[in-house]
């Protein structure tokens, strides 16, 4: 069999890309606040703070995104609140990366020596301030290489959002295909897109990384 | 007036009590150096007069303003309480001289401007006057202790507790730290150190405090306690000490 390729997919599938990456972007931001915050709860609150984030992080990591993704926009719509299928997907999508983004800052905010907290206290420092200007500044140095992995696999992840009607780049891809039923060459080109856009990103964050890097202070590569 | 005034402190960390009932004062410009083996309370007792430990019972003075009672602001009441580490705890992401300002900018909300120009008097008062742009893990174990000092001295603060500020450092570092205390205490800094070395406490300290299992044994100017203990374990406590660190500390 021939291996058919036509240039007229690529601007199709170029509009699908836009959405996939405003998609990823909104997830991936929506998830790191949320998920700081989350971090901060399980670390620092007690009582029904301390439950109520953790019952979320085990939620969020304890069942299937596609799960999830289909309670929110079809599941809510029962209830009568209904999203359209892009608010949908980054809501379930971004509610689902702060609980594993949660998990990384926790872990980030934990390996940051207790002797900073102790020495910013002792200048007088109240715990939002010594959280915000001594422990953040270097949990989020630690975290930096995994969390580079939560937004690749996001990019990823986001192309299940064609099962919710959303032309995304596998949506759009999808669609082509079914029109012309070349599927293997179709979904090549989406797959080498979704690369491209994973070696990007890849790169842009170690050259971040290294920006940001202080002598001391070793990211964990993984 | 005393400086610090600490009365019946009580402290237990589970079924240990760690200070049981310990009082003293210390006058403004003093030097009162804590000694005594090791887990007797004495690096508890430091961390509750600024309380970041909470004491059990007892209460601390400074200035005549009661510190443990629960209106106080004890944000304040910090800012004004130097703190030196055994292990430095200098921030590591920042540079020295953004250690040493980052209190001012933060805490006592000084511009930047005039924060940086105190941050670098203080590093110059330690030698680092050229480390100013140093991260930590650049500086040797003896630079970043003193880069720690400029940080409580660029506070202004009333009094600089001392938590064995030489204990992490190879040998051959310890003399500078030292030699920057000593300084400090000429200049009329009042300052509670807890240290083994006794060749700087039988030299510097106004008083000596030896604390054992929580409560201070004995307490007196450094001739009388090195010469001549009142109490047969101050004394024991001096032999074996000085036959493992020296006469010099």
């Amino acid at each position: 069999m021939e291996l058919v390729f036509k240039w007229e997919w690529l601007p199709q599938l170029g509009r699908g890309l836009v959405l996939t990456v405003e998609l990823t972007a909104a997830c991936i931001s929506m998830g790191a606040v949320l998920g700081l915050l989350l971090a901060i709860a399980r670390l620092y609150a007690r009582g029904p703070i301390y439950w109520l984030a953790s019952a979320y992080v085990h939620f969020f990591r304890g069942t299937p995104l596609l799960v999830q993704l289909f309670m929110v926009h079809f599941g809510l719509a029962g209830w009568g609140i209904s999203f359209t299928p892009l608010v949908s997907g980054i809501i379930a999508m971004g509610l689902n990366t702060a609980a594993y983004q949660a998990e990384y800052f926790r872990g980030a905010i934990q390996a940051v020596k207790r002797g900073q907290t102790m020495a910013a206290l002792s200048l007088g420092m109240t715990w939002w301030q010594t959280i915000r200007y001594v422990i953040l500044p270097q949990a989020l140095r630690l975290v930096l290489p995994a969390w580079s992995n939560e937004l690749v696999y996001m990019l990823k992840y986001t192309s299940i959002v064609y099962l919710i009607g959303l032309p995304d780049l596998m949506g759009v891809g999808r669609t082509i295909a079914s029109t012309n039923f070349r599927f293997f060459e179709v979904y090549a080109v989406v797959a080498l897109i979704y690369l491209a856009l994973v070696l990007i990103i890849t790169f842009g964050l170690r050259l971040v990384e290294a920006r940001i890097k202080v002598p001391g202070l070793g990211a964990v590569r993984q | 007036m005393s400086l610090l005034v600490v009365e019946d402190l009580h402290k237990r960390y589970g079924k240990e009590e760690v200070l049981r009932g310990v009082s003293f004062t210390l006058e403004p410009g003093e030097t009162k150096v804590i000694i005594g083996p090791s887990g007797t309370g004495k690096s508890t007792l430091l961390r509750c007069i600024n309380r970041l430990t909470e004491p059990d019972r007892g209460r601390i003075w400074l200035n005549g303003e009661e510190i443990t009672s629960p209106r106080v602001n004890i944000y304040r009441i910090r800012a004004q309480i130097g703190f030196v580490f055994q292990d430095f705890n200098l921030f590591t992401h920042l540079t020295a001289l953004d250690n040493v300002r980052l209190g001012l900018i933060r805490v006592k909300r000084m511009p930047k401007r005039e924060a940086t120009e105190r941050a670098l008097r203080e590093l110059a008062r330690v030698g680092l006057a050229d480390k100013a742009n140093a991260y930590p893990a650049q500086l040797s174990g003896g630079q970043q202790q003193r880069v720690s000092i400029a940080r409580a001295l660029a506070m202004d603060p009333k009094l600089i507790l001392f938590d064995e500020p030489t204990s992490a450092l190879d040998p051959e570092l310890i003399g500078e730290v030292l030699e920057v205390m000593i300084e400090l205490a000429k200049g009329g800094m009042t300052m509670l150190v807890v240290t083994h070395e006794m060749g700087f406490a039988r030299s510097v300290a106004d008083e000596i405090i030896f604390m054992e299992k929580g409560v201070i044994v004995e307490q007196g100017p450094p001739e009388a306690i090195f010469t001549r203990p009142k109490v047969p374990r101050t004394a024991e406590f001096l032999r074996k000490i000085t036959e493992f660190y020296g006469e010099q500390g």
